[in-house]
Parts: C-alpha cells; structure tokens; sequence
C-alpha cells in the first residue's frame, strides 16, 4: 500500500475510534450534570446514587476519549502536511480555539468535579459539573466547523495559491455546520440515552436493590433517546438538503442514483452489486418521488445522477490527476469522482436504520416500564443491552459516510463555494515513507485494541457493581475514616 | 512588534507553560517505582497530580493547535519530519493518560504493578520525545525547498538533538521531585527533598550541556543573559532545598526553565525551523505565518482566552493547595 492509503487508513481508524468514546462523554456528561442538579435541588439520595453511578461510568470512558482526541490533532501535521499547509490559514483556527477555549475549561473543571466533592461548596461543585460538560460541547462545536469547512469552504478567498480566512464569522457560522452540530450532538445523546437505557434496563430486570435509581435512569434515557431522534431526523433532513446542494455527487453515491431522474425516486434497499459496472442491473426498491422531495422539498425538481455529475466534474475539476511526482502512482492518472459506492449507499442506510432501531427500543422500554411495571420477559434484558450498541453503530456509519462521500477530494469544492478552494485527497498527504505510516497505522490500532478492551472490562465490572461499587456502604465506627481522609483518590 | 512576532512568543510560552506543567507531572511518573515504598505511597504521589495533571496536558494540544493556526508551514513540516519521535509521544501519553484512571479501579497487585509500569515509561518518553522535537526545531533538519524532510526517518535523531531530548527528561525528573516535596507530607516529603538535593546538580548536566550548544551555534547577548539567570536559579534552588523551603526551590526550578526557553526560542528567532541542508530552505517567521487576518482573529482569541485559562488553573492548585500524606489516603475500593 502507498503512503497515501495507509494514512487514510489510519485517519479512518483513529477517527471512529475516537468517536466512540466522545458522544458517551458528551451525552453522559449533561445527563450527569443534570442528575446532580436535581440531587442539590432537592436532596433526594437517589439522585445522589444516579450521579455517582454513572458519573463513575463517564470517568472511565472519557479517560480514553482525552488520549485518543490529542493524536487526531497530531495527525494532521503529521500524516497530512501538505493538507496542513494549504488551509492552514483557516483550518487551524477553530483547532486552536478548541484547545484555548473548550479543551482547557473541560479538562481543568472535570479534575476539580472528580476531586472536589469534599473541598468545593455544593453549588460551586456543581457549577464545575456544568462547566464542564458545556465545555464538552463547545469542543464539539469547534471540531464540527473545522470539518464543516473541509466538506463546504466558506470565509476565504483565494489568494497566492491557498485559501486566506477574510471572515471567521463566516467559518463559524458556516451553514455546514449550523446543521452537523446539532445533528452530531443529537448521535451524542442517542448514545448516552441508548447507555442509560440498557444498563438501567438490565439492573431493573434483575430486581435487585435501588430499583428508584435504575426506573429514573431507564425513563430518562428512553425520553432522551426518542427526543435525540427526532432531531437528528430534523436536522438530518437539513443537511441532506443542504448535501445535495453542495456535495451533489455524495448523495448521489447515497442513493447509488447512476442517471439523472426527474422526480427522482428514493432507494430504500438494494439487491446486487451498486458498484456494478452496470448500475442498471442493481435492483432496488424504490419510493417514486421521495429523492427529489428529500432534496429539494417537491415531488417533481430533477436530481443528478452519478453518471451526469462525473461529466460535470471532469469540465470543472479535469479528468487526470497532474503529473506531479508527489501524487505517487497517482501522477497523471485519470480521476475516479465516484466515491466508493458500497460504502456511501450502506453507510446511508446503516446510519438511519440502527439510529431508528435504537430510538425504537428506548421507546419499547418505556412502554414495558409505564406505571410502575417492571418487565420480566427474559429477552428484555438482551434487548435493552443490545440496543446499547445501535447508536455507536449509527454515528459510525455517518461519519464513515460523510468522510467517504467526499472523496477523491479532501477540500470539497462546491456549486455554492470559493473558485479554486478545492484539494485533491492524494495531494494531501505528508512525503513519508511507507514503514513510517506502516508502524503507526499498526501501533496505534494495537494500542486502541488493547485498551478498548481493558475499557469494556472495567465498564462491565462497575456496570455490575451497582450503585454499591461506587458508593461504599457506611463503615461501623471504628474504622471510619478519619476527618482528614479524602473524599476520592485514585 | 508585528503580530507574527507576537504569536512567536505566545507559542513559545504555550511550550513553556506545558515544560513547566507536564514537567512535574511527569517527574512524578517517573519517581513512582523509585521513591514510594508501597501501593499506598504510590497513590499519594498519583494524587498529587491527579486533580491537574489532564488540565496540564492540554497545554501540549494548544502548543500545538496554536503552531498550526498561526504557523501552518512550521507544524506540517516539524510534524511530518519528526513523525516517530512524535509517534512514541503520542503512545506513551495514550498508556498514561488511562493509567492514571485505570490503575486503582480493580484491587489486585498485579494489575497495578502492570499500570504502574505504564505510567512510568509513560512517564519517561513524552519528556524525551518533546525535548527531541524542540530541540530539532531549534537546531534544525535536513529540508528541501518544500519544506519536506530530506533523508530517513531517523533524521532528526542527531547526537545534539538527543542532547536535548535528555535535558528536558532531567528537567522533568528533578521539577518532579521538587514538586513532590512541596505536596507530601512526613517521611515521603522528606526522602523526596533528598532525593530532589541529590538530583539537581547531575540534571543540570545535560541542560548545561544543550543550552551551551545553542548558545553557541545560534545565541545571542540576551539568550545568554538568560542562560546566565537559568543557572543562578539552578544553585538558589538547590540552597532552598536544603533550607526546607520546598515552594521556593519549586519556584526557582520553574525560572530554570523559563531562562532554557528563552535560550532555545531566542536563539532561533527569526526562523522556526532551520534547514541544515541549505540555508536558503531555511523556514522564518514570514515564511510559515499565517495571513494577518487570521493572526488578528488569533490575537483576540488569546487575549481573552490565555488569561482565563491562567485564573481557573491557578484556582485549580489553590483548591488543591493541601499537602497529601498517607494518613489522607481513603482505604483501596474497587467493585
């Protein structure tokens, strides 16, 4: 493999890694920060019990989301240099804004959350709660603007060969990311409720003590969840507007839609092969009409087709890449503008299919706990756990499409945006060698595998444990801890 | 001053600030297996830093985020040049990072021997690895006119670089150590004010040795005022130490640093990173420097960012300001 691919697979790998770690913490987070808020409100223990619980849980999963996010920076200058140069004037900014703004007030206020229950005032405790779970966030949003420029360029213009910033407002606001943000934050809670849900879930079926703590957990996560979802279909239908408008071949690789349709029909499933040389051999079933409302809210507008775009692409952007040596076996090949289909079509689908499902069973577990009930059908718990499991898969399989679907570009260019803001994928990449790329890629996916599953380990041992293994009971006098005993050390 | 001035100094501070924190953080790490005695020891030493410690890591992130705002063409060339020592950082902060939380989550020896094991070498690498690459960005690469590395993977490991990549590691070890005898209390302060004594002056070695190779290669009269301030704080530090006066010599260990830093970024002013292939590869300041527009918008960012992050990490250590024996430590709870 060439530089090139290893260090997309490696963007790939550290990147849904990395993602499965940071919805948990910034959904869990508000929930937890949200708990506490009721505990000091009205003293309720069980509100106590419920922020401990799975304020413990959030501890061990953001552990891992903090040391995965530092390599995503890295890997920018390190495996994209190229990259780094050329919009590094605008890219930079939200990624530094991040760091002084969001990351700093996350990182600083979760130490004093986790250490001050017994040196902070109750309020100002939870004061750090909120601080940082809003930083959270706002991380978040910073993050979404800086990969929103990536797939919708907007505040630059061009000058001396690269993009120069002329509006940070404009990046800030970009309409990319005025519809990613919300929808992103929705997956975020979709996953936490999903958590909440199956964990409360289980613990409830097996009727054992604090049966308070896992009704409330259980009935909040599943009105979160239906809630999450709703918005994220909301939003997601603005960005897929907003999608065909500025990344037409990305939905067009969606709906594997190989000719241009008016009214265009929307793809439910496919049986075959949508790479296929001849896409007229796939069958699909079809909604008539759907695609061109999806796109463009009538049922009559024409949308573009794969074979349509890829001419259109070949006047603006040219049909080969330059002959320059830098571009590896790639010099003077013609351009493929056709993202992986498979990927883009089931992608698509898997994001929305295990997004319903997961909002599907939140709403199954409230219906089965309505009034006090308590279900006891074996399969209940086998359900609920798995569900925990959907919206990661859900989240995954957006962020694979978005990706994906923007290539051979890793700048898009768009109808909307800024002439001659655009970069080839391959023109990306750092002049590395293959071994150096080669031990990270492997390195690092070592390294994640071994701690993802340290990481579950020690999830299902607290999850187990109850409330119990986060709160010991009380000791008889005599061994009590003395007055000067922190409340919590590692 | 112009404003790419400006971010040349703020970036350099960003790298002070994270020497200075991280530093102690890390030496910390790196005492565990020499200075505590048993598992209840050890703790107290990771509970010094745990309130802070993720908070002082973030420095690295902003040192970094802030060189690819304000000097794209510096942070794509030292990243992509200096990628396996880079590679060996991010591994071993990854293994710290999660041993930290992980090490007291299940009560069994040997699952703590095994953590603790990560945080030292974890410990130990991200110290070396930051001072390599500073050290290669002062002293230098082999870089064509693109700004690419020129020759193997292993161009940035020079005996000079190494050099420095040893001094921030001897740095960190005695600020560690320093640090530990200001926050302990009883016999494990005491056996760390020794162990601090013993150190300094060996630590001082190699940050000698480096600072006198960029003084000489690249110096200036103000980089070697400030070698010369660097090294009055060394010896005051060292007499506070055996005056118990703990916070001083803490205090006069952080100017040790801050003089190092002035030596190695004064003395590569105007560059940001020198070509020893070609001077004329050389990258400036007006080479790798953002447009003026995003500087400004950097500008305002920081103004009102930087000092915000100093006032609620400052209140971080004061909430924190008790010093931790073993008499503090709650009994081990694990589910």
């Amino acid at each position: 493999m060439e530089v090139l691919e290893l260090a997309r697979w490696q963007f790939g790998i550290t990147t849904v890694y990395h993602f499965l770690m940071v919805p948990l913490t910034i959904g869990l987070s508000i929930l937890v920060a949200a708990m506490q808020t009721q505990w000091v409100r009205t003293g309720d223990p069980r509100h106590l019990k419920m922020t401990k619980f799975w304020g413990k849980l959030l501890l061990v999963n953001f552990a891992m989301g903090v040391v995965t996010g530092i390599v995503q920076e890295f890997q920018f200058g390190m495996n994209w240099s190229a990259y780094s140069r050329f919009v590094g004037d605008v890219f930079g900014a939200p990624l530094a804004m991040e760091g002084l703004v969001a990351f700093f007030v996350e990182s600083t206020f979760l130490g004093l959350w986790i250490f001050g229950w017994d040196r902070l005032p109750k309020k100002v405790h939870l004061a750090c709660a909120w601080a940082f779970s809003l930083a959270t966030m706002a991380s978040a949003y910073f993050i979404l603007a800086a990969n929103s420029w990536m797939q919708h360029p907007v505040g630059v213009t061009f000058e001396n060969g690269k993009p120069t910033m002329n509006s940070i407002w404009a990046v800030l606001t970009n309409n990319t990311a005025l519809a990613a943000i919300p929808h992103t934050l929705a997956g975020a809670f979709s996953v936490a409720a999903a958590f909440l849900v199956g964990v409360a879930g289980w613990h409830l079926w097996r009727r054992r003590s604090n049966q308070d703590v896992w009704r409330s957990s259980l009935r909040l996560g599943g009105w979160v969840g239906i809630a999450a979802f709703a918005v994220l279909a909301i939003t997601g239908d603005a960005q897929g507007k907003l999608m065909f408008e500025q990344q037409p071949m990305k939905m067009a690789s969606a709906e594997a839609l190989c000719h241009t349709e008016k009214p265009a029909s929307f793809s439910i499933i496919a049986i075959g092969d949508v790479a296929g040389s001849n896409c007229e051999d796939v069958k699909t079933f079809n909604v008539p009409a759907l695609l061109s409302f999806l796109a463009h809210n009538d049922f009559k507008t024409e949308v573009k087709g794969v074979e349509d775009l890829i001419t259109e692409y070949q006047a603006k952007y040219g049909t080969n890449y330059p002959d320059d040596p830098s571009l590896g076996s790639l010099a003077g090949k013609p351009i493929d503008y056709v993202p992986n289909l498979p990927v883009t079509y089931w992608g698509f689908r898997m994001m929305i299919g295990f997004g319903a499902v997961s909002a599907g069973i939140g709403l199954l577990a409230l219906w089965l706990t309505r009034e006090d009930r308590i279900p006891t059908a074996r399969w209940f718990p086998l359900l609920v756990l798995g569900g925990i499991a959907t919206p990661f898969l859900g989240n995954s399989a957006g962020w694979i499409f978005t990706e994906m679907g923007r290539q051979p570009f890793v700048v898009v260019p768009n109808p909307s945006g800024v002439d001659g803001v655009w970069m080839f994928t391959a023109q990306a990449v750092s002049r590395l060698t293959t071994g150096e790329v080669w031990t990270s890629l492997i390195a690092l996916t070592t390294v994640y595998a071994a701690l993802g599953l340290v990481e579950l380990y020690l999830m299902r041992k607290y999850i187990r444990g109850g409330v119990e293994a986060v709160m010991p009971p009380e000791t008889k006098d005599s061994d009590k801890p003395g007055e000067d005993t922190l409340a919590f050390a590692y | 001053m112009t404003l790419e001035i400006v971010w040349f100094v703020v970036i350099a501070f960003f790298w002070l600030g994270y020497l200075f924190l991280e530093g102690f953080d890390f030496g910390v790490g790196m005492l565990m297996p020499v200075l505590a005695r048993d598992n209840t020891e050890r703790r107290v030493m990771v509970n010094t830093i745990g309130p802070v410690w993720d908070g002082n890591e973030v420095w690295l992130i902003v040192a970094g985020g802030a060189m690819f705002a304000a000097f794209p063409g510096w942070y794509a060339s030292l990243f992509s040049a200096a990628y396996l020592p880079l590679l060996l950082l991010l591994l071993a902060l990854i293994g710290r990072g999660v041993a930290f939380e992980y090490r007291g989550k299940v009560d069994s020896d040997r699952w703590r021997r095994t953590w603790d094991r990560v945080i030292m070498v974890g410990s130990w690498i991200p110290p070396l690895g930051v001072g390599l690459v500073l050290s290669t960005t002062v002293l230098g690469l082999p870089l064509d006119a693109d700004g690419n590395r020129v020759g193997s993977a292993f161009a940035a490991l020079r005996w000079d670089t190494l050099l420095g990549a040893v001094a921030i590691a001897a740095f960190s070890i005695t600020h560690g150590a320093a640090f530990l005898a200001l926050k302990t209390s009883g016999d494990l302060r005491e056996r760390a004010r020794k162990l601090a004594l013993r150190l300094l002056p060996p630590a001082m070695v190699p940050i000698v040795a480096f600072l006198t190779v960029v003084q000489w290669r690249e110096g200036t009269l103000w980089t070697l005022l400030a070698f010369g301030i660097a090294a009055v704080a060394a010896v005051v530090a060292w007499f506070r130490l055996r005056a118990d006066r703990d916070g001083q010599a803490f205090a006069a260990l952080g100017v040790v640093i801050a003089g190092a830093a002035v030596v190695m970024f004064g003395s590569l002013f105007p560059n940001v990173l020198p070509s020893t292939l070609d001077a004329a590869n050389t990258l400036t300041i007006e080479d790798a420097a953002s447009s003026p527009y995003t500087l400004t918008v950097m500008t305002w960012v920081a103004v009102f960012g930087a000092p915000a992050v100093l006032i609620y990490q400052g209140w971080t250590y004061w909430v924190f300001r008790k010093r931790i024996g073993v008499q503090h430590i709650p009994a081990v709870h694990a589910p």
